[in-house]
């Protein structure tokens, strides 16, 4: 029977709070992007569009770099967050869901968008003479109707972020317990003479939680759906 | 008594650009009905009217309520416009009940229409926990029009209600309207391309071309 170390179960339950904490946070910011992209003209509306699609083009670790300058211990934001409120996000969890949250961000608004440019504003209009206001129609009537784009977005981030080690890495950093999730494991035990057999290990374990990660995203999905007809 | 008198420019209009001028009253329980060929302007002045779009001039007042006076700048939006507009299509929120369609308008507070009657008069007690998509075209409309009514408007703006639907399934739908007119004594607005359906309904019919109502031959 293959069990699993206290080291790994550490591994995989840290890659999977940071994954799942990496949805909580981009969420809403996600839908309001999206929902800003899909329905909104403004002046600039192109280059916002570039700039949230940005990190898919760029390479993670130059977002690592320029989160590293923002938010670093001694970066523009960071300073004043670890000044203010003793925040400190590099070589911190937290640290590695901003990291994956970044990188998966456009995933994120993409799978949204897409499902908000689906539904028809015919039934909006209907909401708005039946007295609801624009954020009841945005709340019952658009976002329920785009729920499957919440839910893609949702996936794809969660994925992403299970697979993200570029960006977190180089702003997190690698800390055993802290940071070190299942890629910067496996990296890791890759970069130590004795470490290929548990490398293997836990890309066996990579490849076990990305499928049940899928699995129950597709359950999920099949119930959602279930519950709308 | 519910008072229209508006001009329209719709200078992006899907056929051609045009402007509309509208001007009736409408008493409580009459039902006025408005024919017109396809794109002569007939939704656009009900869309105009429930504040899904905005007149180039004029006013829309109901009872001593202003909803829109371009001299004054008021115009109120549409969810702040009591009305219960029948969409060709139904426009039934596909996520929802039956029942959570209907209930979507209802105010929290005292309504004067109520649920066990528009359920009743319409007879679509069955359908409460059906989803639309469950529902025949017929059936549908009937929702539709409860949800309307259930919204407490002071006008019900029906448009071509009935167009969907084959001609056996008109004659069936058509006695709820009637009944529905009769019954709640709101000053209606019914708008149709068929002649006999209008005709039907209404107490007095206007025919809508060229931008102007004028009354029906």
């Amino acid at each position: 029977m293959w069990t699993l170390s206290p080291a790994e179960l550490d591994i995989v339950l840290l890659s999977l709070k940071v994954a799942a904490c990496c949805v909580l946070v981009l969420l809403l910011p996600a839908i309001a992007m999206a929902w800003l992209l899909a329905r909104k003209r403004f002046w600039g509306h192109a280059l916002l569009d570039a700039l949230v699609h940005l990190p898919m083009v760029l390479p993670p670790v130059v977002l690592g770099y320029m989160l590293l300058v923002l938010l670093g211990r001694r970066g523009w934001i960071g300073s004043w967050l670890y000044e203010q409120f003793h925040i400190q996000l590099t070589f911190h969890w937290w640290g590695a869901v901003i990291a994956s949250a970044v990188m998966a961000f456009p995933l994120m608004v993409r799978a949204i968008r897409q499902a908000l440019m689906q539904v028809n504003p015919m039934f909006e209009q209907a909401a708005q003479t039946l007295g609801a206001t624009p954020v009841k129609t945005f709340f019952t009537i658009t976002l329920p109707l785009s729920y499957h784009g919440v839910l893609t977005g949702g996936i794809l981030a969660f994925s992403r972020s299970l697979g993200e080690f570029g960006a977190t890495i180089t702003f997190a950093g690698n800390l055993e317990g802290e940071t070190r999730t299942l890629p910067l494991a496996i990296y890791s035990l890759t970069q130590s003479p004795e470490g290929d057999a548990a490398a293997l290990r836990l890309v066996i374990l990579s490849v076990l939680v990305s499928v049940v990660a899928l699995l129950a995203s597709q359950w999920l999905e099949r119930r959602l759906i279930r519950s709308q007809r | 008594m519910f008072s229209v008198d508006i001009q329209i420019h719709q200078p992006y209009a899907a056929t051609s650009p045009f402007d509309l001028q509208a001007r009736f009253d409408l008493p409580a329980g009459r039902c006025l009905g408005i024919m017109g060929a396809s794109g002569c302007g007939k939704t656009t002045l009900l869309h105009s009217i429930a504040g899904l779009l905005m007149p180039s001039a004029g006013v829309i007042r109901s009872g001593d309520s202003l909803w829109f006076d371009h001299k004054q700048a008021i115009q109120l939006p549409p969810w702040q416009r009591p009305v219960g507009l029948v969409f060709q299509d139904g426009r039934l929120f596909p996520h929802m009940s039956v029942e959570q369609n209907l209930r979507y308008g209802m105010p929290a507070d005292l309504a004067r229409i109520v649920l066990p009657e528009v359920v009743d008069i319409l007879a679509i007690q069955s359908l409460l926990k059906r989803k639309p998509s469950q529902l025949s075209g017929g059936e549908k409309q009937r929702v539709a029009i409860g949800r309307a009514l259930l919204r407490q408007p002071s006008v019900l703006l029906m448009d071509e209600p009935l167009s969907g639907l084959d001609d056996q399934l008109k004659q069936q739908v058509l006695p709820y309207i009637k009944q529905v007119i009769a019954t709640f004594g709101l000053p209606t607005l019914y708008v149709s391309h068929v002649g006999d359906e209008v005709a039907e309904v209404a107490d007095e019919v206007l025919t809508l071309a060229q931008g102007q109502l004028r009354q029906a031959k």
